[in-house]
């Protein structure tokens, strides 16, 4: 690494209230690929954000090949060839991938010109890609293609990668991989962010770990195990989840043959699910957002009805039940999207745990709300959670996504349910609140009730469950044991790998 | 520069001082306006926010500030539930006319016989008019998905048609010569809604109250009232919690509905005394600004019905003291639902100068 593209220099950023970032220095040299570690709240997205030219800095300095680097705007910073990947695609549904990438540009060319370079930039660094198709209809990893082509045709010198994995099945994963090595191959360097330390340790070639806004330290991924990056990471000794080997207990919730029609046109058919959940087992249900996930959980909690025998508990016909008499009978449920499905924004955190807990807890008598045993009870989750919070009485939206996740797992496990259903439990939770959950996600299983766990992190369905199942297209496969799989088997089982191939690394 | 930043929960202050700064911008810009219009705005001001209450001829005035706060605060109760779900009733107008139709309708058909039963059965016939006027809109949204507001709207001119008709047809007086309208039912003691018509008390005004307190213990108290909230904030969260949505909207559009024909019989068998064609007035409009104006509050809701009963009443006083013309008070009225809107901004968001960015 001699040839230095980007230099930061002692680079400070302060919200009212916080440090976003305080005193960043590193380079990233020219082909280059370098991770950028830390946990949520760490400042790795302020400091992208000042790279791209979306944020200023309070001080501080950077250049870009030799020469002072300040860009105003993002579209300063494009123009001196850096690119970003942003983690939530800016795609319109409804429009194909060349106009999408169109609506992007200064000037765009005509469409048949912007049609042509997609295709001659997917064939190249092999991603493959028809830029006539909706983006409605493209998978998570189709779409985040169409984000990195609009950035490849800029012809950039630093690709900016905000977790980019995440959204992807293992077999997409590599797809992305070699198109990243062969870029950096090329000369472009790479910043690349993500939580999942694996893949750092696969791709780059230096990290540099950021916590409370400062680098507490740089590392070689390639020789630094994942374990000491992760404690560089959170600064204390991670806790890892224990899972104690239990009695698994006779089967109580099955579903025979659930089918059910997509609820809306962007929605996913469920079709033929048939599982048997046992009593103290933790069941990991994999797959890529968008394969039926929330369709489930629907179908789960009662939001979806769908015919009575599709879905029995406890040997009873539930299918057609309210979301409220299944939670009186102990199954539980917890959606994937925080504000505004599992939780109301802009009501307190009392407010939301009357939303969910009513019934069990008996919240109210004959209709009319107890207030203080409703605060109790908010207050109990807080508490037991470690929710960081002032009082139950601050909106749900004050609180940070980890919070918050820990809020809303926390408030259906104080119901002591049979069953818990849980999508992304950890979804942009930091290190240390996703360890808390996973435990205790594990301890409700060791305590006799089932748990469904529904992720696209695989390692942390690996870590906590017993047995394992994909999702795709609305299909679940068959379970097997946890114990045992190989990437290889999870990703045949996801089916990811078909209508794809691995770039064609020649160059 | 000026930016908005977003507040991490909502200004409880803001929350109670916004009304009070919208009512402050409405009269320093209504005063801009009939200053513009030729008038002195402060005596234009003061006639219309304080004569009716501090005049001395406020003796004739006050009896008038319940008969038109009434039946504004009586709909507004009712819309406040929809609207706090996100349930938009804009058509309580015509729910309001077909109330006092059928109310009177019930009244007219026992005249002329006396019986303390006969009010209480044109109560129950005037909410239920509503009740079904406003089931129209209800039902068309949860079976066919199509949009209450428009619909609603509609049939408000459907009911003027219905009262036209009405009035010209088959509730006209049979002794009238001809004459349009019903029999004056303030006339028949068993079926005027009046108390004591020297103070301006009648049936109405007791029922606007027990509206605002039994809203008051429902949305504070009730689980339907915190299902109704949690509807209007964040609809998916509701249906996760276990509300029905398509019950959600028929229970709302029941009330409000109800509400706004219990309303409509008030009326039509005090204050108005019979069904004319030019029964209607606008309240079920005008009830839709004293919601927000009120917050969607219950207590909030009863200032604001008091507030608006002022400005009609004041309104009226500046046309006929000062020759104002009547739709600068509609605008007035206007003007205040606006700046309730816009300074509405406060609660969520602060004011903040814009940063400078250090080099």
């Amino acid at each position: 690494m001699t040839d230095v593209l980007l230099q930061l220099r002692g680079l400070t950023k302060a919200y009212p209230g916080v440090v976003a970032n305080k005193d960043v220095s590193f380079d990233i040299g020219r082909g280059e690929v370098h991770a950028l570690l830390g946990e949520n709240g760490a400042g790795k997205s302020t400091l992208v954000k000042t790279i791209y030219g979306l944020v200023k800095p309070d001080s501080g300095a950077m250049t870009l090949e030799g020469s002072s680097f300040q860009p105003p705007e993002p579209r300063v910073a494009r123009a001196a060839g850096v690119a970003m990947v942003f983690q939530h695609f800016s795609l319109f549904d409804a429009l194909n991938v060349a106009e999408n990438i169109a609506l992007g540009m200064e000037n765009p060319p005509p469409q048949r010109e912007i049609a042509a370079q997609v295709r001659a930039v997917s064939d190249q660094y092999g991603l493959p890609l028809d830029p006539t198709r909706i983006v409605g209809e493209l998978s998570a990893g189709e779409r985040q293609r169409v984000e990195i082509i609009r950035c490849l045709l800029q012809d950039p010198k630093l690709l900016i990668m905000d977790e980019p994995t995440s959204v992807l099945t293992p077999q997409e994963v590599s797809i992305l991989f070699e198109t990243l090595r062969k870029l950096s191959a090329e000369g472009t360097a790479i910043l690349y962010i993500s939580h999942k330390l694996e893949e750092i340790r696969t791709l780059c070639d230096n990290a540099t770990v950021l916590r409370l806004g400062e680098v507490v330290g740089t590392c070689d991924p390639r020789t630094t195990s994942a374990r000491d990056m992760a404690e560089l990471m959170v600064g204390t000794k991670l806790h890892v989840p224990k899972k104690a080997t239990r009695e698994t207990g006779e089967v109580i919730l099955s579903l025979k043959g659930l089918s059910a029609k997509a609820p809306h046109r962007f929605g996913t058919a469920l079709r033929d699910i048939t599982v048997d959940v046992q009593r103290g087992e933790v069941l990991g249900i994999g797959g890529v957002a968008g394969n039926g996930q929330d369709e489930l959980v629907a179908a789960l909690s009662g939001e979806m009805p769908t015919s009575a025998a599709m879905v029995t508990y406890k040997n009873q016909p539930i299918g057609q039940m309210h979301p409220n008499a299944r939670r009186k009978i102990g199954l539980l449920a917890a959606p994937e999207e925080r504000m505004g499905h599992a939780a109301a924004p802009d009501m307190s955190l009392t407010e939301n745990a009357i939303m969910t807990a009513t019934t069990r807890e008996a919240l109210t008598s004959r209709g009319f709300l107890h207030w203080a045993k409703a605060r109790r009870f908010a207050e109990g989750v807080i508490k037991t959670f470690d929710v960081r919070t002032p009082g139950p009485a601050n909106a749900a939206r004050s609180l940070s996504g980890g919070n918050l996740q820990k809020f809303v797992i926390g408030r259906e496990i104080m119901q002591a349910p049979d069953v818990l259903v849980v999508n992304q439990p950890t979804w942009g939770v930091d290190a240390s609140a996703a360890a808390a959950i996973r435990q205790a996600l594990l301890d409700l299983a060791a305590k006799g009730a089932a748990v469904i766990v529904i992720s696209q992190d695989l390692d942390e369905l690996m870590e906590i469950s017993d047995r394992f199942a994909a999702l795709n297209e609305g299909r679940l496969s068959k379970p097997r044991p946890a114990s045992g799989l190989t990437v290889e088997d999870i990703g045949l089982m996801l089916g990811g790998a078909h209508d794809m191939e691995v770039a064609h690394v020649d160059a | 520069m000026i930016t908005l930043e977003k507040r991490p929960q909502p200004s409880r202050v803001w929350t109670f001082a916004t009304p009070v700064l919208a009512v402050v911008l409405t009269m320093i810009c209504g005063g801009l306006l009939f200053a513009a219009l030729g008038q002195n705005p402060f005596v234009t001001i003061r006639t219309i926010f304080l004569d009716p209450l501090f005049s001395e001829f406020a003796w004739f005035y006050r009896p008038q500030l319940l008969i038109k706060g009434a039946p504004l605060v009586l709909i507004a109760i009712g819309l406040s539930f929809g609207f706090r779900a996100g349930i938009w009733n804009i058509g309580a107008e015509g729910q309001y006319i077909v109330g006092a139709i059928c109310g009177a309708a019930v009244g007219l058909a026992f005249y002329p016989t006396e019986s303390f039963m006969i009010f209480p059965l044109m109560v129950i016939a005037g909410a239920l008019g509503g009740f079904i006027w406003a089931m129209i809109p209800g039902v068309l949204r949860v079976k066919f998905g199509t949009n209450e507001i428009l619909v609603s709207l509609m049939l408000v001119y459907v009911a003027e048609q219905l009262l036209a008709s009405m009035a010209l047809g088959a509730l006209r007086n049979p002794e009238g010569r001809g004459f349009p309208g019903s029999r004056n039912l303030t006339q028949y003691p068993s079926a005027t809604s009046w108390i004591n018509e020297g103070v301006g008390m009648h049936w109405g005004v007791v029922f606007a109250f027990i509206a605002v307190i039994f809203a008051y213990i429902t949305l504070s108290r009730h689980i339907f009232g915190f299902h109704v909230r949690l509807s209007g904030q964040s609809p998916r969260a509701a249906k996760f919690a276990g509300v029905n949505p398509g019950l959600l909207v028929l229970i709302c559009m029941g009330i409000s509905g109800a509400l706004a024909g219990l309303a409509g019989l008030f009326e039509v068998a005090g204050p108005a005394g019979q069904v004319s064609i030019d029964f209607n007035v606008g309240y079920g409009f005008t009830a839709i600004i004293v919601a927000f104006l009120g917050r969607l509050h219950p207590v909030g809701i009863l200032l604001a019905g008091g507030l608006m009963a002022l400005t009609y009443i004041g309104g009226e006083i500046a046309q006929s003291n000062l020759g104002l013309p009547g739709a600068a008070i509609q605008l007035l009225q206007g003007m205040l639902l606006f700046f309730l809107l816009a300074v509405d901004v406060l609660t969520n968001y602060r004011v903040r100068p814009k940063h400078k960015v250090a080099t």
